[in-house]
């Protein structure tokens, strides 16, 4: 049942790769001939009932096969795809050739978190999608499997190698706000400028959307405690329990605590509710409180966590992005008996990875497609017992370009269920607005930068999903890095 | 910030199950405002963050006084915590403070617990040069609290308990409903307490169309921090959210029934968590007597 047995597909990449180096030279044809290599996962019938990772990563034989179908293009149009322009086409050269710790020191002059974005990065919209190889198949899932080169880079390294170079102290101080992606990015490349670097986190671990948000079995959170621990050692502060806005307010610690310059990095907001009858009834959750109960908070150990999820049996989801993807692929981990995942349009215009899609599908999670529910049905004590939907039909294309769903008038039915769990994405958190007079924001709550992350308070940035709204881990890294850069001019003109 | 490490550095029990603790967190302390709370944990790894008001603060001192009762696993914890151990982590000072203006006279009630955040309340509109009159409401005369320290700068006060064995044999909503009907009205009531004495509060001002009604809500809340959604409330038909947008409503605008229902959620899983815990701990009981004999 299952063809993706890590010892087997070892062993088959060990032979066609000694079939491979027999060969003095190779062409293009032979680059193209290699199969592509199928990441070894666990099975969907085993996996569905453990928190561990789905996929457990290349071997070295599939890595360096899988590297040896680039083309070297002289182009490299995949660089371009990439929100950090790593100088992918050389390091998936180097893998090929077998010189991994080559590889992954390219990487690592570029992107700070591999191991991360490797696990979950959308390849397949940036690096991947223009990859030459895809384009000649005409098969994107055909393109040179850089995340998963990727990944197998920075998962072989051992913790504790040489620190990256800094430079000399400058006895500058910076205070990062939120340790997610955007924090963490921008805390190494401040740091590494020679400034004295601070982490602040609202939560009592760091690691922000990495830690409450993904969970562990697409992210291990050991993945996310080692990049922590890498800035700890080139001497990053970490400090928890800390609200900024609340627990100190961001201009008092411009003007009173000896901060030179702040970046806010303190992802999404409030979550989106469908505003439908029901939805305050017991039993429904948004994304984000069910998943930081089950992942910061290890609800799913429930012998040991003191905080509790209900008994679930049958789970409703809506939503299609990779948020819903995570809650009712959790739900099955909690025990679920079944769980349907309710969305509007159809498949094709889910905002969820390819794959997370695949992996839920193959796990068991049943899809409503052209579906949105009217209310939400309670019994006298006010527990969920149903879902009432509507039936949708794909209309006109909308501003987006995507085709509008259309609500069938009298296509009305009841889904038995005693979670729903609402995933439609999240608002602004009103907290910083609320107690920084000077700060602009938009009319959505976000807010305002210019191109080098900067807001209308001198010596104040922000990045990431608090200035975009919900985006993707390499964004908001993306953003660290361009808010570290004009810091560290910033400090550098002072 | 640095220097906050949580140490319990003073434990009294006021009642049989309400605990004070005095706790070292001095950059909560210096910026505390009435009417804020904290997210407080025991446990790093399994520990839930559950809010508790902040009773009292001494910015110089660095310290801020919790009042919580025994209902749960974790406040169950917290009251065994003996002097010199840590809290696993304390988030605050969290929501918006009350917005202290001088009003010309202010009805403060606080039902149980409920005293503990009254109390700051209280003294604040005190200090802006209002008249404060306080009504304190508790079920037997054993489980007041706070009763000197509201003494001493009400204008007015009033005790009752529902057994009558201290001050008025009465419910809050009786003395507060006189002094409403009063020939001068109060211009404001502040209720905290149990919901259910909240909503009772609320009907009772209600004609009063002068009279404004401030409420305090203590929902169900994950990160505290306008993440999670777990403390959604209606406020006059709006999703709003408790740990961001308040935690002080208009008790007028407030959905209580849904309310109501929604801090049932967990009551039969934190039974059964405390069950356990009271278990473990007798059988370590049995355990150590069983050794010392």
């Amino acid at each position: 049942m299952n063809n993706l047995d890590a010892k087997q597909l070892d062993a088959a990449a060990v032979a066609l790769l000694q079939q491979w180096q027999a060969k003095p030279e190779h062409t293009n044809q032979d680059r193209m001939a290699i199969p592509p290599q199928p990441m070894p996962c666990q099975a969907p019938e085993i996996r569905r009932h453990n928190m561990d990772e789905v996929s457990s990563g290349y071997s070295a034989a599939q890595a360096m096969l899988e590297a040896n179908r680039c083309l070297q293009c002289p182009t490299h149009p995949c660089m371009e795809g990439c929100p950090v322009k790593l100088p992918i086409r050389d390091f998936v050269g180097a893998a090929a050739r077998g010189d991994f710790d080559g590889a992954l020191e390219i990487i690592k002059q570029q992107s700070l978190l591999p191991a991360i974005c490797g696990r979950v990065c959308p390849q397949e919209l940036q690096c991947q999608a223009r990859c030459t190889v895809g384009k000649i198949f005409k098969k994107p899932e055909s393109a040179v499997a850089i995340g998963r080169i990727e990944r197998f880079l920075a998962d072989r390294e051992k913790t504790g190698t040489a620190p990256t170079l800094l430079q000399p102290d400058t006895g500058k101080r910076v205070a990062i706000i939120g340790s997610g992606p955007a924090g963490l990015a921008c805390a190494a490349d401040v740091r590494r400028a020679g400034h004295d670097v601070t982490i602040f986190d609202a939560f009592h671990k760091f690691g922000g959307v990495m830690l409450y948000g993904i969970p562990e079995f697409r992210l291990p959170k050991r993945i996310v405690e080692q990049e922590v621990e890498r800035l700890r050692q080139i001497g990053v502060k970490f400090v928890p329990n800390f609200l900024a806005g609340r627990t100190r307010k961001l201009t008092d610690m411009l003007e009173k605590d000896g901060f030179d310059a702040i970046f806010i990095g303190t992802g999404a907001g409030l979550p989106h509710f469908m505003n439908i009858p029901g939805e305050d009834l017991i039993g429904v959750f948004a994304a984000n409180e069910f998943l930081t109960r089950s992942n910061l908070m290890r609800a799913y150990e429930r012998r040991q966590a003191a905080t509790p999820l209900p008994e679930m049996k049958r789970i409703a989801v809506l939503g299609g992005g990779n948020v819903a993807m995570d809650a009712a692929r959790t739900a099955l981990r909690l025990g679920a008996e079944e769980v349907t995942l309710i969305y509007r349009r159809t498949e094709a215009e889910m905002p969820a990875r390819h794959e997370e899609v695949q992996h839920a599908r193959e796990e068991g999670v049943n899809f409503r497609m052209l579906c949105n529910p009217k209310r939400v049905i309670g019994n006298e004590n006010g527990f969920v017992t149903g879902l009432e939907c509507l039936r949708y039909e794909l209309g006109e294309a909308d501003a987006s370009g995507r085709r509008a769903p259309v609500a069938i008038p009298g296509s009305e039915f009841e889904l038995p269920v005693d979670t729903v769990i609402i995933a439609i994405g999240n608002g602004s958190n009103p907290l910083l607005r609320q107690t920084t007079p000077g700060l602009a924001f938009n009319a959505k709550g976000n807010i305002v930068i210019d191109d080098c992350c900067r807001t209308s308070i001198p010596g104040i940035y922000a990045g990431g999903d608090i200035v975009k709204g919900a985006a993707t881990v390499i964004f908001a890294m993306g953003q660290g890095r361009i808010a570290a850069a004009a810091i560290n001019q910033q400090l550098a003109e002072e | 910030m640095s220097g906050d490490d949580y140490t319990v550095l003073q434990r009294q029990q006021l009642s049989e199950n309400v605990f004070r603790l005095k706790i070292h967190a001095p950059s909560v302390a210096v910026e505390r405002r009435p009417g804020q709370f904290v997210l407080v944990a025991v446990d790093a790894d399994y520990g839930e963050r559950i809010p508790l008001t902040i009773a009292d603060a001494d910015p110089q001192a660095g310290t801020i006084d919790l009042v919580f009762q025994k209902v749960g696993l974790t406040t169950s914890l917290m009251a065994e915590l003996p002097v010199g151990s840590h809290l696993a982590a304390v988030l605050g000072p969290l929501g918006c403070p009350t917005h202290i203006t001088p009003r010309r006279h202010v009805v403060c009630v606080g039902g149980g617990i409920g005293v503990a955040p009254m109390h700051p309340i209280a003294k604040a509109f005190h200090e802006a040069g209002s008249k404060v009159s306080v009504i304190v409401g508790a079920r037997s005369r054993e489980l007041v609290i706070l009763e000197p320290e509201l003494r001493a700068f009400a204008d007015e006060f009033i005790l009752c308990t529902d057994d009558g064995s201290a001050g008025r044999k009465a419910l809050v909503t009786e003395p507060l409903k006189e002094i409403c009907e009063r020939e001068e009205h109060p211009d404001l009531v502040v209720a905290i307490g149990p919901p259910v004495m909240m909503k009772f509060c609320t009907a009772v001002v209600e004609p009063f169309a002068d009279i404004d009604i401030l409420v305090s809500l203590n929902t169900i809340m994950v990160d505290g921090t306008g993440m999670c959604g777990g403390c959604r409330v209606r406020i006059g038909n709006e999703i709003r959210f408790v740990c961001v947008d308040g935690p002080e409503f208009d008790g007028r605008l407030v959905d209580w029934d849904s309310m109501l229902k929604r801090l049932q959620a967990y009551r039969p899983i934190e039974r059964r968590k405390l069950e356990d815990h009271i278990c473990r701990m007798e059988a370590a009981a049995d355990a150590r007597e069983k050794t010392q004999q």
